[in-house]
């Protein structure tokens, strides 16, 4: 019946003058035209219904949980799947017009334009918190505030072709040297482009240095007024780089597809990369063994840490069923559990993250993501990517490292005031 | 719905004394022949009426519950007015045009107007909604559980529809009740006291206000207030920020400084800084001031502006004289086998332009790419590093894809003109190229020209190959704003729109407008040009 009730209002937007098109527009849901049938929007008819927004492969995992639900709760659980790229902007423009949905599933890292725009209420845990992993909980706090539950840890880690390097490198001038001493093409692949590098793949040997791009507070979130970047550990990590690039050991030509390829063709013992790209390895028979990051500055290689997380929209009629469909459902282990299986990241969880160790593979990625630091989630990151990676690039390629550096991270005080 | 049926045989009666009657009668008569005549095509009109009109008072039903009064009431007048149209006899050019009409509105019309509001607003990160939502969202982000509090198991319970948190100490065990306003006191149980305690289907029935209960801990509101999320545990929040709906002011609780609303869509402090989120307000002409004042625009935007035109020109001409020669050389009927050569010609045209771009760039890539390693012998030329190389990619890459549409119009206007004017002109003794440039050549562009200007203004707003090839890249260092050195000004607008966490709708909005107004001259002034040519014939 719902579903029927979403196509009626699609097809009569369609042809009655976009009505919820328009209504969308005239409440400030901006210009996109959501023709109404994949919008699972709540029009305020469905009486205790929880729209959630969901991508492909979390639906399978969730859809058992929203029936038992059902049965026990009695609030139906609308999952409604969306492309995963088109969340962030469509729950941002969405959310203000009524059409949005009550959850959405997301990374962490929106959460400082989401909170901007007004668009997520906060969720608290309680005494659930800490049953998660650290790094999870901090990557979601905001401003103080807990916003969204996350479920699973998305972190790179140094990726080894066993049968050509048969033990994990100590350093990052040993991971050369071994990777020389195989014989391969390339000693080392990590995915870079030639208009911004990569500073998400090459973060973890800027932190080896002890540099990060803002100030951590206590709990785990980001100090926007203290951009940490340009200090002296940063400078030691350009010059670092441009040695780095002078001997030849990052190209940018050679984007993550190309390093894929290398690896897997068995041209290069090491690559630098994340979940997303190991099962095409294990297919190309590659035998997989993940290692911690090689530190090149002599201190611990701590990569950026993705958290995927399940928003709650700040306009939900429904915020007590969905604050219990959050905290005593998703955030229990047989759910993560099911979630993790579906989508092969760490689940967020420590009971269901402990029990995914059975795996090597996770857990070589689970140990380099204990030590993970959450991706900045403030809205100030924005305008911290271009410069960042342009300047890398430029470093790369033979400019002055340290006065280079220094002048991006005046360009990005510039920017963010 | 019975149409009453007449018998049309009485139109030969000779009772035509009454003028009034006598019409009535023609009237009627008229009606029945419709009637008679096109059953079907009536009963088609009147379910095709009876759907729309359905869906219509269902879309204003929906509107109406949100209240969105202006949309709703456009419906209804444009429903009325369709009706109208084809229920009434005559009106036949409305009947063909309503529905294109309807669409033109809908999709054209429509979007373009939003469009030249939103240029006019500061719609963008941090200013999303309106002045409601955005007083919501900052109380609820300013409530904070007190750190090292306790968890609170709570029950909901209701007196005089009112509601009430029934609280067990977490420690003791004890039981008090509260309510809005009304701080904990002990009770021995809720019934005993005179209160209903929910169940959960209850609770879900009532999420608004029960959500929204604040239950003081004690008389002393610095001792913060009991709220529940899930209506089952209840949590000691404290707020940061304090509303004052009279005086419209939001006050922080810990520093006392106080924001106020002052028209620029958001609070405000004395000292100039703004709490986000904020609302959507009318700006004026501010975003068009900005993007053609504020330094840190203004460059790349003037850069881009420069590029855009080049690479429009550019890119028109040099499909138009490749296109141009291929068609006049595949024109000539001394070649064997030209079916087969217009075949191949065509397929660049044919394979989807996002591919071939996406193609194209792995092609450039300057280590690994075919054209380097190939093509040039192993190379390291910096195809699409450098500022000047990107931008003879584009164009290389895009006279690949357009030469094959200016082969063809050209093939299409060459072989419309008469060869009795080229024969003329050879037997006057004009050599191959005199008649190419003094006969062919002017008379194609009769045809040709409109298609050029077309041509050239979706060249103006080729989003699509600067966004797969470079993506705008190499990005100028110095810009505030991330733009590129073949950046042209739609890929633009649409990273100002969409691109990084900063998105500014109503500068793009602004831009949209610019490079319309821009379009708009161009087209128009070369069609003026053009009209010089249709002398010719």
């Amino acid at each position: 019946m719902k579903v029927m009730n979403k196509r009626a209002l699609g097809l009569s937007a369609f042809l009655v003058g976009g009505a919820v098109v328009l209504a969308g527009c005239a409440g400030g849901g901006g210009g996109e035209s959501s023709g109404g049938a994949d919008n699972g929007g709540d029009s305020g008819a469905a009486e205790n219904t929880l729209t959630v927004w969901v991508d492909a492969d979390r639906e399978r995992a969730l859809q058992d949980v929203a029936t038992a639900f059902e049965e026990e709760k009695g609030i139906a659980v609308d999952l409604v799947v969306k492309e995963y790229e088109d969340i962030q902007q469509d729950f941002i423009t969405q959310v203000p017009s009524g059409e949005g949905p009550d959850i959405t599933i997301g990374g962490h890292d929106w959460t400082g334009a989401f909170v901007q725009d007004g668009v997520v209420a906060p969720v608290e845990l309680g005494d659930k918190a800490a049953e998660f992993e650290e790094v999870a909980i901090a990557a979601v706090t905001y401003d103080g505030n807990t916003y969204g539950l996350p479920y699973a840890i998305e972190n790179i880690a140094l990726v080894r072709n066993a049968d050509l390097v048969p033990e994990a490198p100590t350093n990052f001038d040993d991971m050369i040297a071994k990777g020389t001493a195989a014989g391969t093409q390339y000693p080392f692949v990590v995915g870079l482009n030639p208009q911004n590098s990569d500073p998400y793949h090459l973060y973890p040997f800027q932190t080896s240095f002890g540099n990060s791009v803002f100030a951590q507070n206590a709990d785990g979130s980001y100090d926007a007024a203290n951009l940490t970047i340009g200090d002296e550990a940063g400078q030691q990590f350009a010059t670092w780089l441009g040695q780095q690039g002078a001997a030849g050991v990052f190209n940018l030509n050679l984007d993550g597809d190309l390093a894929k390829e290398a690896f897997n063709a068995g041209q290069a013992p090491f690559f630098l990369t994340g979940p997303w790209n190991i099962a095409d390895a294990v297919d190309a028979g590659v035998n997989v063994a993940v290692d911690p990051i090689p530190s090149a500055g002599g201190q611990t290689a701590r990569p950026f840490a993705g958290v995927q997380t399940f928003f709650l929209s700040s306009q939900s009629e429904n915020a007590l069923a969905a604050n219990e469909f959050l905290v005593n459902y998703i955030a229990t282990p047989e759910v993560q559990t099911a979630l993790f299986e579906a989508g092969g990241r760490a689940p967020a969880l420590t009971e269901s993250f402990e029990a995914a160790q059975a795996d090597p593979i996770v857990a070589g990625f689970a140990s380099v993501g204990a030590e993970a630091v959450p991706m900045p989630s403030i809205p100030q990151m924005g305008a911290v990517w271009d410069d960042w990676g342009t300047t890398e690039v430029a470093i790369i390629q033979g400019s002055d490292p340290v006065s280079s550096w220094t002048t991006m991270a005046e360009n990005i005080q510039g920017k963010i005031g | 719905m019975t149409i009453p049926t007449l018998d049309t045989d009485d139109r030969a009666s000779d009772r035509r004394a009454d003028p009034a009657t006598e019409k009535r009668r023609r009237r009627a008569a008229a009606f029945a022949d419709a009637a008679s005549a096109g059953w079907k095509v009536w009963l088609f009109k009147i379910v095709a009426l009876g759907i729309v009109d359905a869906m219509a008072i269902y879309a204003i039903l929906v509107l109406v519950v949100q209240e969105q009064w202006v949309i709703a009431v456009a419906i209804a007048v444009g429903v009325v007015v369709l009706n109208a149209i084809y229920l009434i006899p005559g009106l036949l050019p409305a009947k063909y045009l309503a529905p294109g009409l309807v669409f033109l509105f809908i999709f054209q019309i429509f979007v373009v107007l939003y469009t030249v509001y939103i240029a006019f607003t500061n719609y963008g990160s941090g200013h999303n909604s309106d002045k409601e939502d955005a007083i919501t969202s900052l109380l609820q982000q300013s409530q904070t559980r007190v750190e090292d509090s306790a968890t609170y198991p709570v029950q909901i319970a209701t007196r005089d529809g009112e509601f009430f948190l029934v609280v067990e100490d977490p420690e003791t065990g004890d039981l008090s009740v509260g309510g809005n306003e009304m701080p904990l006191e002990s009770i021995s149980s809720p019934e005993a006291a005179g209160y209903d305690v929910l169940d959960f289907s209850q609770i879900l029935a009532n999420q608004a206000e029960i959500g929204a209960l604040t239950v003081p801990l004690d008389d002393d509101l610095n001792d913060g207030y009991l709220r529940t999320t899930d209506g089952s545990n209840a949590y000691l929040f404290q707020s940061s920020l304090e509303w004052d709906p009279v005086a419209d002011t939001m006050t922080d609780t810990e520093t006392g400084v106080v924001y106020r609303d002052i028209g620029t869509g958001a609070f405000t402090a004395d000292d100039g800084t703004e709490i986000l989120p904020g609302w959507q307000v009318w700006v004026g002409g501010e975003n068009f001031v900005r993007a053609v004042t504020e330094e840190s625009i203004r460059g790349p935007f003037i850069a881009v502006l420069v590029w855009t035109f080049v690479f429009a020109f550019l890119s028109v001409a040099t499909t138009f004289v490749l296109g141009l020669f291929l068609a006049v050389v595949f024109n000539d009927p001394k070649m064997k086998s030209r079916k087969y050569y217009r075949v191949i010609l065509i397929l660049p045209y044919a394979f989807p332009a996002f591919l071939s771009a996406l193609i194209w760039a792995g092609m450039f890539n300057q280590d690994f790419g075919f054209i380097n390693q190939v093509l040039l012998g192993g190379a390291s030329i910096p195809w699409l590093l450098d500022p000047i190389l990107a931008k003879v990619a584009i164009l290389i890459v895009n006279l690949w894809l357009g030469f094959p549409y200016m082969f063809l119009v050209c093939t299409g206007a060459l072989q419309s003109i008469p060869d009795d004017i080229q024969e003329a002109g050879r037997v006057d003794g004009a050599g191959v190229w005199q008649v190419f440039r003094h006969i062919k050549f002017p008379l194609l562009l009769v045809s040709v020209a409109p298609l050029l200007i077309s041509s050239f203004a979706f060249n103006f707003n080729n989003f699509n190959i600067v966004y797969m090839l470079t993506n705008g890249g190499p990005r100028f260092a110095d810009a505030s704003i991330n733009v590129g050195a073949t950046d042209i000004l739609i890929s633009m607008v649409y990273k100002v729109a969409f691109v990084g966490a900063n998105r500014d709708y109503g500068l793009a909005s602004a831009f949209s407008i610019i490079i319309f107004i821009l379009v708009a001259v161009i087209s128009y002034v070369s069609f003026r040009q053009t009209k010089v040519l249709e002398e010719l014939n």
